[in-house]
């Protein structure tokens, strides 16, 4: 589980920070262990132009939070709207994680999925799409 | 396997699940003992006999299975008031667990003896159940929740509860013998004689305490006692609380319904005896007779051996665990005043992690803020690691699991 690619993400996180004035902003925490993560993302012409994170956690929520960035950043917002669990497990090469520490693999797209639920249900008033988000955000864990 | 005060083989041989193995072909290393305790099989048996014999509900019915129930059930009630000393049978109540316990304790003596602008002291080191139902009631009556701080060694600054106390506003003072976090063990006889001294009551948490070590509750005095049966072998959902009988009988019952009671009328009720009027409904028979088994094993090797094989084990494991590069450990390392937890982090590994890890080798931590999130605040720490030992743990496992922290330290090369 703990490859030479997480523990570098853990180490050296890519896009860690934050953006002033951000066009979508999260936070989320995971209860059961305190871990804590906040994202930031600017949209132009509808493609994330500028994704950061900040956070405190194990190494698998941390990796999993840079490595989501760096899978979003110049992506076309649709592609983003569409991610799921699969594609983030796959991403992070980790498919054998039990019910505890799935949650902290998950944790970035929950928050990136509940920012994205605010951006279309608040700016872009499309209730139909952001239910949707909602439900799959909320069926993460 | 190691000289020991107790006879660690033929214990082990009691646990059925220290025969499985882990992650495939992993031994399984316990040290998660301070969450819950395995079960010995005379326990597992106890239980399932009852439910193949002679289950029946009590106290009430009139046929065989009935009194055999009942005589099962009670006899427990007085192998609880023997082990814990007690004079009184009907002092013990069961309930679900330590929690509902302290529940019990501040719904139904809280509400009638705290009022607003009282105090009610508690410790930075408390368990989550020994904070939440305080908050509430104090909340409720528009009362005080003071805290007694925890210092460098993990050790309670008694100074602070003087000072409490001088004020004349304290109604209780609830504190864990045990620290289940730290393992530090409280000056409880020392705390207990100050709060009498000013009329102030006092209730002990006892859930770590009891299952490791004699405890006497004559000897220290205290008003208030509560425990669990599944941090001592015993099995989860039933719990103890003792209490003084004058204090149980001035109490409101915590549950109405059934065995609670002596007469129901259409609008008024009047009590059942002591201990059955905090006891309404069927209760957990099952593993209250249960318990009876785990109190008997434990009675058997004696709760001094018991203390005696935990010191030893704890010692080896701070002589071994001090020397791995990078480790942090929290509470005092003086034997005599702690138990069998050792609380630590390593590196900047986050616990979750180490856990995972060595788990991977089949050694069973805990990790997290083990429901002490004010105390890991005093300690400026998100989180521990915690292994905690008991009767069947050995020093050749204590050898596998901090090989095993040497291995997380150099994967996340510390």
């Amino acid at each position: 589980m703990y490859r030479e690619i997480i523990l570098d993400y853990y180490r050296n996180p890519r896009n860690y920070g934050k953006i002033e004035n951000p066009d979508i902003s999260k936070k989320d925490s995971n209860p059961l262990c305190g871990d804590e993560l906040e994202m930031h993302i600017n949209l132009k012409d509808n493609t994330v132009s500028d994704v950061k994170f900040t956070g405190k956690g194990c190494a698998i929520s941390q990796a999993s939070a840079s490595m989501l960035t760096e899978l979003i950043m110049g992506k076309d917002f649709e592609f983003v709207k569409k991610l799921t669990k699969e594609d983030i497990l796959e991403n992070l090469g980790l498919h054998d994680l039990g019910p505890a520490r799935i949650k902290c693999a998950l944790l970035s797209l929950k928050v990136l999925k509940y920012g994205i639920y605010s951006y279309v249900s608040e700016k872009l008033k499309d209730t139909a799409s952001a239910d949707k988000i909602k439900e799959e955000a909320s069926g993460l864990f | 396997m190691q000289a020991s005060v107790i006879n660690i083989e033929s214990i082990r041989s009691d646990f059925p699940i220290l025969k499985r193995k882990v992650h495939k072909d992993k031994p399984l290393i316990y040290f998660d003992n301070a969450a819950t305790a395995q079960k010995p099989i005379q326990v597992i048996d106890a239980i399932s006999n009852y439910y193949y014999n002679y289950n029946s509900n009590i106290h009430r019915a009139v046929h065989q299975l009935a009194e055999e129930a009942t005589a099962a059930y009670e006899l427990t009630r007085d192998k609880v008031a023997k082990f814990i000393n007690v004079k009184n049978r009907e002092e013990i109540i069961f309930v679900r667990g330590t929690t509902e316990a302290i529940n019990l304790v501040a719904y139904s003596w809280g509400r009638q003896n705290v009022q607003k602008d009282d105090i009610v002291v508690t410790t930075e080191y408390e368990h989550h159940s020994n904070i939440v139902p305080w908050q509430l009631l104090t909340k409720e009556k528009g009362a005080k929740l003071e805290y007694i701080g925890v210092d460098d060694n993990g050790e309670l600054i008694l100074d602070q509860l003087d000072a409490y106390l001088d004020t004349g506003q304290v109604k209780l003072v609830t504190f864990s013998q045990m620290s289940n976090v730290l393992g530090t063990i409280s000056k409880s006889e020392e705390i207990i004689k100050k709060c009498h001294q000013k009329g102030v009551r006092v209730l002990v948490d006892a859930a770590q305490s009891v299952p490791h070590m004699k405890v006497d509750v004559q000897k220290l005095d205290c008003d208030f006692f509560a425990f669990s049966a599944h941090k001592m072998l015993g099995p989860t959902g039933v719990g103890v609380l003792w209490a003084r009988k004058d204090l149980l009988e001035n109490m409101v019952p915590f549950n109405g319904g059934g065995d609670m009671i002596r007469e129901v009328h259409k609008y008024d009720t009047t009590w059942n005896d002591l201990p059955y009027k905090f006891e309404a409904g069927t209760p957990n028979i099952a593993d209250v007779i249960g318990f009876s088994a785990a109190l008997d094993y434990l009675d058997k090797i004696g709760m001094d051996k018991v203390r005696e094989h935990e010191v030893e084990l704890t010692k080896y494991a701070l002589e071994q665990i001090s020397a791995v590069k990078g480790i942090k450990l929290y509470g005092t390392p003086d034997m005599t005043k702690r138990g069998g937890v050792i609380s630590f982090n390593l590196g900047d590994i986050h616990p979750h992690d180490l856990a995972t890890i060595i788990d991977e080798d089949g050694v069973a931590i805990r990790s997290g803020h083990h429901c002490a999130q004010v105390l890991m605040e005093r300690l400026d720490v998100s989180a521990t690691s915690r292994a905690s030992f008991y009767i069947y743990n050995t020093k050749e496992e204590i050898d596998v699991f901090i090989r095993s922290l040497n291995r997380a330290r150099e994967l996340f090369r510390i």
